[in-house]
């Protein structure tokens, strides 16, 4: 049973980061190389925090704003580099953030921090907790998609300069889903570090950044089930098949190469072209 | 004395960073690809250097089967890879290279063990002194020796010869080129060659510097190659070049003098980052 709820609180944690990326790269197409990041931040200010003397529970607002307050800063270079020099700029914070936290003694250097104080929710009230905010995130998800910020999110993401020709202040639009996106990639970061009760700087680097974008991309970018399902699976892959688990960079690689190369809208793209083609539904088509 | 010799290390890690980002902004001039997975041709040609030089003995043979086996797996991964994703937004090329590049190295780990390789003789180790109290090995000056010839030649290449020319003329109006007469198909793969080319070339020159090949030598030289050409104005070649041996420097200094804050990729990246914000367009670039 012990192993099942910590398989379930990997999904919840893998849920909740992909779909923080998926509310900045999916909604408002700002393609992010280092989100991992801000789940980084999250980890260790949790860490950090907890070492302190806070409970687990007080730390998750704190971490969630230092991830976010983060996030807008670097949300300011998108205001000043699009697309390509978006995503190098991107990858250069997740490479920036993993090579300041490496040298650092005070953040626990090569080693990381390890022996976290008990959360003291147990292991269930722990996935449970996790399992809640995996299921707000998905809400809110679904809630921004549906609301006016969402219809600006995808404006922005289709055609910039036309969202900014019809008045509508797109610096903010872009800002606010940084500051949500990367606020929630820390909070998954927190429950990260006491679930795993350890954080090095090596589990935030470019391997998780990619990791998580192919969760996204593997679901299909912008949709909140394919997105689900892309990173529960994905994150409980490595663990069933121990095969995979060996060669998880390898499968991760060619799988995101495969579904770029021949569907790169994703599961929810396969979906929707599987339903088209089907002879059942093609009436409305034609 | 220091700084001389920081400035000369630099610019010898500047050299391999040229050669390499060389062939990532000829296809970026071309294609618009931010091509990831050209490091992973780079560590190729590493393999295939140190594997030809260790069973023949001859370093030339290694160089020569290196660059041919790079250059057409180049050409391959072009054909199989992008074409078929040109009509589709930037960033699906992106991801799907980097997909490929983050599997190819792991299949190089599995291929060739994860430990990596060396020489069994390793060439061209000899000390040669030089004025000033400068020392060098001697594959250390015939990398940038080479690197100034290679680029010589190839801009001679470009402004001299019809296919030079016609690259030329590709990258700054695909449809007129076309219209003229000038097939694209032949143009991309050339590119796609003279870079591949390149880039296991600079992996023959990274192991003899090292005397190691590993899978993972291409991962962090994929990404500064990357910062390079976004800092040279992307799909420049002169800025290319310049942002390569400037980065080189910048390195080797910044790991001696601000190396208990960041490590040495964090430094090139801080650097990328700052001159972004200043100039979004890059630094050299002429827009």
């Amino acid at each position: 049973m012990n192993y099942e709820i910590s398989l379930i609180t990997t999904m919840a944690i893998a849920v909740m980061f992909a779909l923080s990326l998926n509310l900045i790269t999916g909604f408002c197409g700002q393609i992010s190389l280092g989100h991992a990041a801000f789940q980084g931040v999250g980890a260790y200010a949790a860490a950090m925090l907890g070492q302190a003397g806070w409970s687990f529970l007080t730390t998750l607002p704190l971490a969630m704003l230092l991830a976010g307050f983060l996030g807008v800063i670097v949300g300011l270079t998108s205001l000043r580099v699009r697309a390509d020099f978006l995503a190098i700029t991107t990858m250069g914070v997740g490479f920036l953030f993993v090579g300041f936290v490496r040298q650092q003694d005070f953040f626990g250097g090569e080693l990381g921090i390890s022996s976290l104080p008990d959360h003291g929710l147990g292991r269930l009230g722990f996935m449970l907790l996790a399992l809640l905010m995996c299921v707000l995130t998905a809400a809110l998800s679904i809630y921004i998609q549906r609301s006016w910020m969402g219809r600006v999110f995808s404006g922005i993401a289709e055609d910039e300069d036309t969202m900014r020709v019809l008045g509508i202040d797109v610096p903010r639009y872009k800002l606010a889903a940084f500051a949500i996106g990367t606020s929630i990639a820390g909070l998954s970061g927190s429950f990260y570090a006491y679930h795993l009760n350890f954080i090095g700087p090596d589990s935030f680097g470019f391997v998780e950044s990619i990791t998580v974008l192919s969760m996204v991309v593997f679901g299909g970018i912008g949709s909140v089930p394919g997105v689900i399902i892309a990173a529960a699976l994905l994150a409980v892959l490595p663990a069933w098949f121990q095969v995979i688990g060996d060669y998880k960079l390898l499968v991760y690689g060619g799988l995101l190469f495969l579904m770029m190369r021949f569907s790169p809208d994703g599961m929810a793209g396969l979906t929707k072209r599987f339903f088209k083609s089907n002879p059942m539904v093609r009436g409305k088509q034609a | 004395m220091l700084a001389l010799e920081l400035t000369a290390q630099g610019l010898i890690q500047g050299s391999i960073y040229a050669l390499v980002a060389l062939g990532l902004t000829l296809v970026y001039g071309l294609l618009r690809i931010l091509h990831v997975a050209h490091a992973s041709l780079f560590t190729l040609g590493g393999y295939v250097g140190v594997l030809v030089c260790n069973a023949s003995g001859s370093l030339l043979l290694g160089f020569l089967c290196a660059a041919l086996v790079a250059g057409f797996s180049g050409v391959m991964m072009f054909r199989l890879a992008y074409q078929p994703l040109l009509s589709q937004p930037p960033y699906v090329a992106l991801i799907a290279s980097i997909g490929l590049f983050i599997a190819s190295e792991e299949a190089f780990r599995i291929i060739f063990g994860a430990q990596g390789m060396s020489f069994m003789a390793p060439p061209l180790q000899q000390q040669i002194v030089l004025g000033g109290g400068l020392q060098f090995k001697l594959a250390e000056l015939l990398v940038m020796l080479s690197t100034a010839i290679i680029i010589a030649v190839l801009a001679w290449l470009q402004s001299r010869t019809r296919v030079g020319i016609a690259c030329q003329a590709t990258v700054s109006d695909p449809q007129m080129a076309e219209s003229f007469g000038i097939s694209l198909r032949h143009v991309r793969d050339i590119n796609f060659f003279v870079g591949s080319v390149l880039a296991g070339f600079a992996g023959v020159w990274v192991a003899l510097l090292n005397n190691l090949v590993e899978p993972t030598m291409g991962s962090v030289t994929s990404y500064k190659a990357l910062a390079i050409i976004v800092l040279g104005g992307l799909g420049s070649v002169p800025g290319t070049l310049a942002a390569a041996l400037l980065l080189g420097v910048i390195e080797s200094f910044g790991t001696i003098y601000l190396g208990n804050v960041l490590d040495r990729n964090a430094i090139a990246f801080a650097f990328l980052i700052a001159v972004l914000m200043v100039r979004p367009q890059g630094l050299f670039a002429k827009r």
